[in-house]
């Protein structure tokens, strides 16, 4: 008999902060990719071998009209910031759609039938451990060439792991249930069975586990980009941003630091909020 | 001469709630002392803040909380280490995790010697085997080479009193140290427990529900309800005389060969232990309790019977 | 346990298969390779002549089965562009890479175990949550983009080397950079293994053997805890492995990642399928040793 102290009061408030900021950062990159085109001060692609490399704000001798300077090649760059939130955006949603198809199919397929059907799932979901992602992904790239579309493609046909696992675990916790029997006492369909019982009571998992795999997909992206073998250029990604940045890094360091942070905080935010949401949610995403 | 360990207005809280409210109880040397009432009376919780082992967020206070007439309460960790495993032992009720599944038994019980006596290994080992023979296990040369998870709950228990005794302690504590096991083997252990008790002359306090093993085994019996000792005696007596009515309660619940007749049916306490916060005024029991009157709500006078008999009621006789 | 082995080996090698098939079809994907090595300017007479110089000519899959017959004796052909063997190209590389990788997961524990403790043994203070929030930056943080930053903090004060291979020091750096991958799982396993052991009966009871604190940390409690961890690092220096890729080529370590990376440029593709196989094999040993570890560490798995 022993009596476990509840003091669960301080930390719920201090991971609610952080939800918060996660929500607020992940707010303002939605806002960034759906309205780029608004919000822009410059064309991204524009280019002035003029006005090159200027400096940004907060140090002397800025182009106010330049706020976060310019690149090597004279563009601005905070409208490049702006275009390549959006890019990042873009792949990580597309990235985590596809892979989520992938994933919940396969999962809920083993946790569902399990047997020998399961055991081909967990030998796919091994297997699919073991292959280095970036290498692969770069092989591909390389093979076929940069594109958005190979690019996500690739991407999503080798990040489902972790959909795989959550929901072949949580399918198997649901179908063991008391209201699943109670659904095949009624008479319901396997495919009624999948569709109105078990994916909206392991809904709020995936959804848990979409969010991180969006922030994983990003920071995929900006290796391989940087790497020149993810979205081509001129797109302003922000892996390519700092790969092209890097000859100028030694004498202007903000050429990478400003698209690293800008990366370094969507990832961070899309965590916090997708942490937020598994406390929310109870949720389990690990194996 | 003052007792072997004495627990005065002890209080124990977690959070809002009091899980100890002015407990007091003395174990003589030499004698096993069982503590007894139901579940959430507050027995483990005692044991375990004499022990200074509450869980996190436990709060512990007493007027006086002294071993070998030496105050404990104002040790600081380090000072109740050097106690605890040495001249205090304690066993648990769960054998079955109580024991550290990475190591074999051998080494668990060699490093309670180790940590606070000067000796070398091999005399800790052959302490250790003379220990597991003691306690009924053969072949204690191989056991001690076993990891826990190769032995049963009943030879798990054996060894945690075998370990509890490595350095010659003044004081068993054994937190209901048969509830886990089979019937047959709590039996056995019982008996190993009271007959060690005897050849060693340990001051034991023994923590039980069970009123069978208190009557077979107690010198001495306090009856702990909602926190508090409601009542303490001399096994004799308890059993002869129970003043208070929630003894009285208990004692009805026991079938005892001679005292109860055949067929006629066991009496049983209606509700359970209450929940009580801190500033409960009153007797914990009036709630349950057939005697209560208005009075029971303010103030419980603490009666004497004899000099060894003590209870606490407004009742007298 | 003998069967657990046995199971455990069977399906690493059914793994290993599915892999090197896998290598083999990501390195046909783009259609007709004679045309790719041959170049853009080539006449159809050279594809031709490349075609029969390589053997790929015959049948896709008399193809696959002599390489995979060749793989299993060693032999994982000859580099287009390196004009040598593939294992010999590996063999050259490996060890750049494996320093970088062990130096890397030591680097990793060095941290998260200290940090993983720490946290546990605060549960619930500010140096606990302080741990959690390194541990969510460090999830945070894109490696290639780490790296270029110490490079210009450490590196340009001359404090370490920028680039290359030549001492110890080299390795510090892009170490640091590949350990941050895998110090958020770590510390979080170690934190959260090492809240349940303290909570679990058998502290309770070293603590009522009156052990001292360090005793009942790191003897009884981390014990119990580094189970998970252990086989979780084993698993991670896999994962570092694989992702040395990027971080070679930041700090121009000429490992296989950067072999591979290389190669793909130069459309070699017998380097880059035996790269893919060779880093999924190790994967693959090295998680099946976490699974042997775990037995040997944890005796109640041992005998069962």
């Amino acid at each position: 008999m022993s009596v476990v102290a509840i003091d669960a009061g301080p930390r719920r408030g201090w991971r609610s902060a952080s939800t918060w900021v996660g929500a607020v950062i992940v707010g303002i990159a939605v806002f960034c990719a759906l309205f780029t085109n608004q919000i822009v001060p410059h064309d991204p692609f524009m280019q002035n071998l003029g006005g090159r490399l200027k400096v940004p704000f907060w140090m002397e001798g800025a182009d106010p009209a330049h706020l976060l300077g310019t690149d090597q090649l004279g563009r601005d760059y905070l409208s490049r910031l702006i275009y390549g939130c959006r890019i990042s955006m873009l792949i990580g949603v597309t990235v985590s759609i596809v892979s989520a198809l992938i994933g919940i199919t396969i999962g809920v397929l083993g946790g569902f039938i399990g047997g020998r059907v399961d055991d081909v799932v967990l030998f796919a979901i091994t297997t699919r451990l073991s292959l280095p992602v970036v290498l692969v992904a770069l092989a591909v790239v390389g093979l076929l060439g940069t594109s958005m579309t190979i690019l996500v493609i690739t991407l999503g046909l080798l990040l489902w792991d972790r959909f795989a696992v959550v929901a072949r675990s949580t399918t198997m916790q649901v179908r063991n249930l008391d209201f699943v029997a109670a659904a095949w006492c009624a008479g319901c369909s396997r495919f009624r069975i999948l569709t109105h019982e078990v994916l909206p009571n392991i809904a709020s998992h995936l959804v848990v586990v979409a969010t991180l795999e969006v922030a994983l997909a990003i920071l995929l992206e900006a290796a391989l980009s940087f790497l020149g073998l993810g979205v081509p250029p001129p797109l302003p990604s922000w892996g390519l941003m700092i790969a092209e940045a890097k000859d100028y890094m030694f004498f202007s360091p903000w050429v990478i630091v400003i698209p690293g942070v800008a990366l370094f905080v969507l990832v961070l935010g899309i965590n916090l909020l997708g942490d937020g949401l598994r406390d929310l949610f109870g949720a389990r995403t690990d194996p | 001469m003052t007792a072997l360990l004495e627990i005065e207005q002890l209080e124990v809280g977690f959070g809002a709630t009091a899980a100890v409210r002015g407990a007091s109880l003395a174990v003589e040397r030499g004698e096993t002392h069982c503590l007894v009432g139901e579940s959430g009376c507050g027995k483990s919780v005692t044991a375990l803040a004499v022990m200074n082992l509450l869980a996190r967020g436990g709060r512990r206070q007493a007027k006086r909380l002294a071993f070998e007439g030496e105050d404990i309460a104002g040790l600081d960790d380090h000072g109740m280490a050097r106690l605890r495993g040495n001249r205090m032992a304690m066993i648990f009720q769960e054998p079955m995790t109580s024991l550290n599944p990475a190591y074999t038994v051998g080494s668990q019980m060699t490093e309670v010697l180790r940590r606070h006596r000067k000796v070398p290994q091999s005399q800790a080992v052959d302490r250790a085997a003379d220990l597991l023979a003691r306690v009924g296990i053969t072949a204690p040369g191989l056991r001690l080479g076993q990891f826990p998870h190769q032995l049963s709950g009943g030879l798990r228990q054996r060894v945690m009193i075998a370990m509890a005794l490595m350095c010659e302690p003044q004081l068993l504590i054994a937190d209901e140290p048969t509830t886990a096991l089979d019937v047959t083997v709590q039996a056995q252990i019982l008996r190993l427990l009271a007959q060690l008790q005897r050849d060693l002359g340990l001051g034991m306090l023994l923590i039980t529900h069970d009123l069978g093993i208190v009557a077979r085994v107690a010198h001495r019996v306090s009856v702990m309800y909602a926190g508090e000792v409601v009542e303490s005696a001399s096994t004799a007596e308890l059993f002869a005389d129970p003043r208070h009515p929630y003894t009285q309660g208990l004692l009805r619940c026991v079938p005892i060969p001679g005292k109860v007749a055949r067929d006629s049916p066991l009496g049983s306490i209606p509700g359970t232990v209450p929940r009580i916060g801190p500033g409960f005024e009153g007797c914990g029991f009036r709630d349950r309790c057939d005697f209560a009157d208005a009075s029971c709500a303010v103030a419980v006078p603490r009666r004497q019977v004899g000099a060894t008999h003590e209870y606490l009621c407004r009742l007298t006789a | 346990m003998l069967r657990f082995f046995v199971r455990r080996l069977i399906v690493a090698l059914l793994v290993t298969a599915t892999v090197m098939t896998l290598a083999f079809v990501l390195t046909r994907l783009s259609g007709d390779l004679a045309i790719s090595i041959a170049g853009p300017n080539a006449t159809q007479a050279d594809v031709d002549a490349v075609r029969k110089a390589y053997g790929l000519d015959r049948p896709v899959i008399r193809q696959y089965f002599d390489w995979v017959g060749r793989a299993l004796t060693g032999d994982l052909g000859d580099s287009y562009f390196f004009k040598t063997r593939v294992a010999n190209l590996l063999a050259e590389r490996m060890p750049v890479t494996l320093t970088l990788g062990i130096v890397g997961l030591l680097i990793a524990l060095a941290v998260s175990l200290p940090l993983g403790i720490l946290a546990a043994v605060r549960e619930n203070t500010v140096l606990d949550r302080l741990v959690q929030m390194v541990a969510v930056i460090g999830q945070a943080m894109p490696s290639f983009w780490l790296g270029l930053i110490l490079m210009i903090t450490l590196g340009l004060r001359g404090w370490l080397p920028i680039s290359g291979t030549g001492s110890w020091q080299h390795y510090v750096m892009p170490g640091i950079v590949l350990a941050f991958s895998a110090i958020p799982a770590l510390t979080r396993l170690t934190r959260a293994g090492m809240i349940q052991a303290m909570s679990s009966d058998y502290i309770r009871t070293a603590r009522a053997k009156g052990l001292s604190r360090a005793s009942i940390l790191l003897k009884h409690a981390l014990r119990n805890a580094a189970i998970p961890v252990v086989a979780i690092a084993a698993v991670a220096l896999g994962f570092m492995l694989g992702g040395s890729i990027v971080i070679e080529q930041v700090f121009a370590l000429h490992g296989v990642g950067f072999l591979a990376w290389e190669s793909i440029g130069k459309n070699d593709f017998p380097v880059v399928q035996a790269v893919v196989m060779v880093l999924a094999v190790i994967y693959v040993a090295l998680t099946t040793i976490a699974d042997l570890l775990n037995a040997v560490l944890d005796p109640r798995l041992r005998s069962a």
